[in-house]
């Protein structure tokens, strides 16, 4: 158990009572930065733009994409005696071009290079793979080391060339001998053509044989070691496209169960699938849906209700969701409602024409789960993010920026004023940066440790006072 | 709820939006569909989230008895006139000047296809398909609006609509909404919004739609 400082400490007395407080009752988060990386690698600073982030399913390698193509995988150093201030760090591991620019000749359109979605393979071998997409096409790259290399060949010399014949007098065994280590990236698979529209999510089954895709439309499924080839597995493209009112806006394989997966809709329904029930998924297992609320109706309500996001919780009992302005939970055994709503930044429900207005309602926030599935996070605005405990029902807003992320610097709550009492560091709605949204974010699978994405910004924070899951 | 003052696009409060609000906002809302459909590769959820919205300001306008249903023309003076503005607006955005046309693109495609019948019109809202019939045949009548704002500026802009018919890759989507479909075939598609629900009557903009109309009913029927 343990709760948020969500007040900033007033006065001495405070202070005081606030120490009593805590004797009794254990201690707060305290989100320490470990690691702030700069993505400027292009000459193109809009190429810099971090478009996904994702922790394999140890936690010890976390790789981003941006939208020049790239991806950079980043790899936490062992915890080490000798150098103590560099406790399990996240340095760089590998850098490597994904995706290139594509030019489609039928349409004469340029396909873009962004990688929208990393998904990493559970490891199976010594060597890692993850799966990167763009709007169009996936590929599977595979992660190996290289620390050895042979020395002693008998044709050959030290630099390759072959040796004069005459002046080999004694064969020798090669033998390995230690070298720098080489991180070598190599794609093995391309799967092409599987999408008319663009993919918004890719989600590696249980059974770590397949794979799904979903694009506004289709939701195709792949075999690993297969290119040429997927299966549709659904299909909500209407046979008039005027008569297109919802389109597919993310989806996920449940963590455990190879054949359910659930794929979330632009007007907020969740719909959970089973492949065994037919080839065809069109017809849903679980349809999971709020009523409206009558009272809050607007010409927003349907953007709004947009999930932009939808995470199983480790234990596949639950669904998260994401829409403008809350984060739902969602439990697979009731369809009516969430179980639970968080309101993100209930202070933008009267500004929503405004957001309409500047494009901003259409921002697709992700969610995430912490490994323990007690505590989601999601981002916001102006840098923000924001954690919800489930268990204590606490919440919390921190910020990820330049001037936060000061090394060990404990990162401060925010707090957004609506008006009325105004305390010192507050920051009104009004003067919130629409501009500066943190919208990818991901949490380690086992520890406190969180990425955080603001533009071409990836901040590692972590929780120095509870390194461990609660 | 006091309607503010012309200028200002949106409230701060999101009171019940009163009339000026609403129209407002379809303006707005039909600003950026016309956008969505100049850009390459526009964003199918937003532009289907947009094209929602405009048809349910639409329908509410439409139940307040502000916006008359299309067809027969006899609609008041004061709804006409809050037809005009948005009119202008379809016809102001599509001003920007369109990519060259390629008329191989266009003439192979017309050739491909065979001549249809013209279906007749159905009344309805303006997101009625106003043709009857087969899956792919058929166009909302709101697309007169389209191509008749297209007609006015000139073959460029037709052209730049057109210019992904092509062959067996065609569907009507690509016609009108500019999305390659051919998932047979399984070539990449271009999202647009779904259709442009401009008030279906037009006025300033209507042109000669014969020629255009009979162009698009041929590629119809690919």
């Amino acid at each position: 158990m343990y709760s948020f400082i969500t007040e900033n400490l007033e006065s001495i007395e405070t202070w005081k009572k606030k120490q009593f407080f805590l004797s009794f009752h254990p201690p707060a988060h305290h989100w320490v930065l470990m690691s702030h990386a700069l993505l400027s690698l292009s000459p193109h600073p809009t190429a810099d733009i971090i478009s996904t982030v994702e922790f394999n399913h140890t936690g010890e390698l976390l790789a981003t994409g941006d939208k020049g193509g790239r991806v950079v995988i980043f790899q936490r150093e062992p915890e080490s005696k000798t150098a103590p201030h560099s406790q399990g760090e996240y340095d760089v591991y590998s850098t490597f071009q994904s995706h290139e620019p594509e030019f489609d000749y039928l349409k004469s359109l340029e396909i873009e290079e962004k990688i929208n979605k990393i998904k990493w393979l559970p490891q199976q071998n010594a060597a890692h793979s993850l799966l990167s997409t763009n709007d169009k096409t996936i590929k599977l790259w595979k992660i190996t080391e290289r620390d050895k290399r042979p020395e002693g060949y008998n044709l050959k010399d030290e630099e390759g060339k072959l040796k004069d014949l005459s002046t080999v007098t004694s064969l020798q065994v090669p033998v390995l001998k230690p070298m720098d280590l080489m991180v070598e990236v190599s794609p093995r698979r391309v799967f092409a053509n599987g999408h008319t529209y663009h993919i918004n999510s890719i989600s590696v089954n249980s059974d770590c044989e397949t794979y799904m895709s979903a694009d506004d439309l289709r939701i195709n499924l792949w075999h690993l070691a297969i290119t040429d080839r997927s299966f549709n597995i659904v299909d909500i493209k209407p046979a008039n496209m005027e008569d297109l009112t919802e389109v597919i806006t993310a989806s996920e394989f449940h963590p455990h169960h190879c054949n359910l997966f659930v794929y979330s809709s632009s007007k907020g329904s969740l719909r959970l699938c089973d492949m065994r029930a037919a080839a065809l998924c069109d017809k849903h297992s679980k349809l999971f849906e709020e009523p409206e609320d009558p009272s809050n109706r607007s010409f927003f309500s349907e953007i709004i209700s947009s999930v932009s996001d939808v995470k199983f919780s480790h234990s596949g009992r639950y669904m998260l969701t994401r829409d403008y302005l809350t984060v739902k939970v969602w439990d697979l055994n009731m369809e009516a409602r969430p179980i639970e709503t968080y309101q993100v930044h209930d202070y933008l429900r009267s500004k929503l024409c405004s957001l309409y207005e500047n494009d901003c309602i259409f921002d697709k926030f992700e969610c995430a789960w912490n490994g323990s599935d007690s505590v989601i996070m999601t981002g916001a605005y102006n840098n923000f993010f924001r954690m919800f405990d489930r268990n204590t029902k606490r919440d919390v807003t921190l910020e990820a920026s330049r001037e936060s992320s000061k090394p060990r610097a404990v990162l401060k709550p925010r707090r957004v004023c609506v008006g009325g009492k105004r305390r010192r560091d507050d920051i009104s709605v009004d003067s919130l940066d629409f501009t500066k949204k943190i919208l990818h974010t991901a949490w380690h699978p086992a520890e406190n440790i969180i990425a955080i994405a603001a533009t071409n910004n990836l901040y590692i924070f972590q929780d120095k006072v509870n390194s461990d899951m609660h | 709820m006091l309607p503010r003052g012309l200028k200002r696009k949106c409230s701060e409060d999101e009171a019940p939006a009163g009339p000026l609000q609403r129209q407002s906002l379809l303006d707005m809302s039909l600003a950026k569909l016309q956008l969505c459909h100049m850009l390459a590769e526009p964003n199918l959820c937003r532009s289907v989230l947009i094209a929602n919205t405009v048809r349910q300001i639409q329908e509410e306008m439409t139940q307040d008895g502000s916006w008359s249903l299309p067809g027969p023309q006899t609609a008041g003076r004061s709804p006409r006139d809050r037809l005009v503005s948005t009119e202008v607006l379809c016809c102001s955005a599509w001003a920007g000047p369109a990519p060259a046309p390629d008329p191989a693109d266009l003439a192979s495609a017309l050739q491909a296809v065979p001549a249809t019948q013209v279906p007749g019109a159905m009344p309805g809202g303006p997101w009625d398909r106003a043709v009857p019939g087969e899956s792919q045949g058929g166009f909302p009548r709101s697309l007169d609006q389209v191509f008749g704002t297209l007609e006015s500026q000139g073959p460029g802009t037709v052209e730049e609509l057109l210019s992904d018919v092509g062959g067996s890759y065609c569907d009507l989507d690509a016609v009108l909404m500019g999305v390659v479909g051919g998932a047979k075939s399984g070539p990449e598609g271009l999202e647009t919004f779904a259709s442009v629900a401009a008030p279906p009557r037009g006025t300033g903009c209507k042109a000669d739609l014969g020629e255009l109309d009979h162009v698009v009913e041929i590629l119809v029927e690919t």
